[in-house]
């Protein structure tokens, strides 16, 4: 092949708990290499100390993402030849919005926390002596759900917003997405808590549609429309004749 | 910090929108002054109008235009993603929300000159 005697220029933007810095990095390029490659090579043949979070590599487990040239980005399904142009300069850094704990590795701790804080958890209305519920595929409700599960907590979303980035406390699109899901879920119990945590101060009104979240998602969720289903939702709430949204 | 997770229409719409309202909320006090003058009586208000004839104020007046043109439009793109449920081409909406939106500050302008 003639690609291989190429070379890919990768800049990392690294921190060792004390400092922050880069790293440059001279990679082979290889057919249908994907970015995880290229970090598991740097990490193998260059620079042990390079960490970096991955388990599944085909795109289910949501633990390898990262900013790769300036979007985030599923790193074990991104292929390299669908980010670098001609100069094979690749550029990657570690999520936003999440503390840094080394180099490519965040620290998720808060993005799951708001998972609780939006009651993004099922609460059950029946035991497991009852019968259990028909749902029909084709149910509205079910439907609605439909657009908004297999989720795999990636923090891609949650990297992108824009809201996120400028007020901490914001819930962001991931646990938002789970807290509608959850809203569409004939079998849950919690709507009314789970309303009123999306309604706080850190809830969906704060979002301003940008659609960061649903441009990036990997699995092609839209956060965004959830948000707004959230937001039709709440304000539903406060009318006098309307309670459900359908 | 590289920005490029923000090339995308919607986010351009965004920001589209949070400048238009921004200015329009810099206007509105201006605009409200020059109406104000009406009641004080006429000769101040006609000063206030031979203003208004100045070719950079008639050019001011259509970029006004465009920025009500284009938050009017692009609030009610907004509205229309959020509280309803219709499942339109939202960058499809905006750029032809945009479009519009020169357009009226087009025919504006036409109709000034
Ligand atoms: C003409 C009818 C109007 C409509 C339909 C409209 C609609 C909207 C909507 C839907 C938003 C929320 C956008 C978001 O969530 O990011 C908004 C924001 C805003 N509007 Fe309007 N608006 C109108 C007129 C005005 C006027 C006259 C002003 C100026 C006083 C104004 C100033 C603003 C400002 C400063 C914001 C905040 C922008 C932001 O948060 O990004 N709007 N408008
Ligand atoms: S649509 Fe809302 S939640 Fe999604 S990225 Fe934009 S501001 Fe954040
Ligand atoms: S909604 Fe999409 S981008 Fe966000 S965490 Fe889930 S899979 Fe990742
Ligand atoms: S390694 Fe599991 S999603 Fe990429």
């Amino acid at each position: 092949m003639k690609t291989k005697a190429k070379h890919l220029q990768v800049t990392i933007d690294r921190f060792d708990g004390e400092s922050h810095y880069q790293t440059t990095h001279e990679v082979p390029t290889r057919d249908n290499q994907t970015v995880l490659d290229v970090v598991t090579w740097i990490q193998q043949h260059d620079d042990p100390t390079l960490s970096y979070r991955f388990a599944c590599r085909v795109g289910m487990c949501g633990s390898c993402a990262m900013n790769i040239n300036g979007e985030p980005k599923w790193s074990c399904r991104t292929h390299v030849n669908k980010v670098v142009d001609s100069g094979l300069k690749l550029t990657i850094s570690p999520l936003r919005n999440m503390p840094i704990l080394r180099d490519l590795s965040v620290d998720m701790t808060q993005f799951f926390d708001k998972w609780t804080q939006a009651v993004g958890y099922f609460v059950p209305t029946k035991t497991k002596d009852d019968p259990l519920p028909a749902i029909l595929p084709d149910s509205r409700d079910r439907a609605k759900a439909n657009q908004s599960i297999e989720c795999i907590n990636c923090g891609i979303c949650y990297s992108a917003c824009d809201v996120v980035a400028a007020n901490d406390a914001y819930l962001g699109p991931a646990a938002l997405n789970r807290a509608w899901t959850l809203m569409n879920d004939e079998r849950d119990g919690g709507s009314k808590e789970r309303l009123e945590a999306v309604s706080s101060d850190a809830g969906c009104h704060n979002c301003h549609s940008q659609h960061g979240c649903s441009t990036y998602c990997p699995n092609l969720l839209a956060p965004a429309t959830s948000i707004a289903g959230l937001k039709r939702q709440t304000l539903l709430n406060v009318l006098p004749w309307g309670s459900r949204d359908d | 910090m590289m920005m490029k997770h923000r090339s995308h229409p919607l986010w351009k719409a965004f920001v589209v929108h949070r400048i238009s309202g921004l200015a329009l909320a810099l206007f509105l006090p201006i605009h409200f002054i020059v109406l104000g003058l009406a009641l004080e009586g006429a000769e101040s208000l006609n000063s206030a109008l031979r203003f208004s004839e100045l070719p950079f104020v008639k050019a001011a007046e259509v970029f006004l235009v465009l920025l009500l043109a284009v938050h009017l439009l692009g609030g009610i793109r907004i509205l229309i993603l959020e509280l309803t449920q219709l499942s339109w081409d939202q960058r499809a909406l905006s750029r032809s929300a945009f479009g519009l939106s020169v357009a009226i500050a087009g025919i504006f302008l036409w109709s000034a000159v």
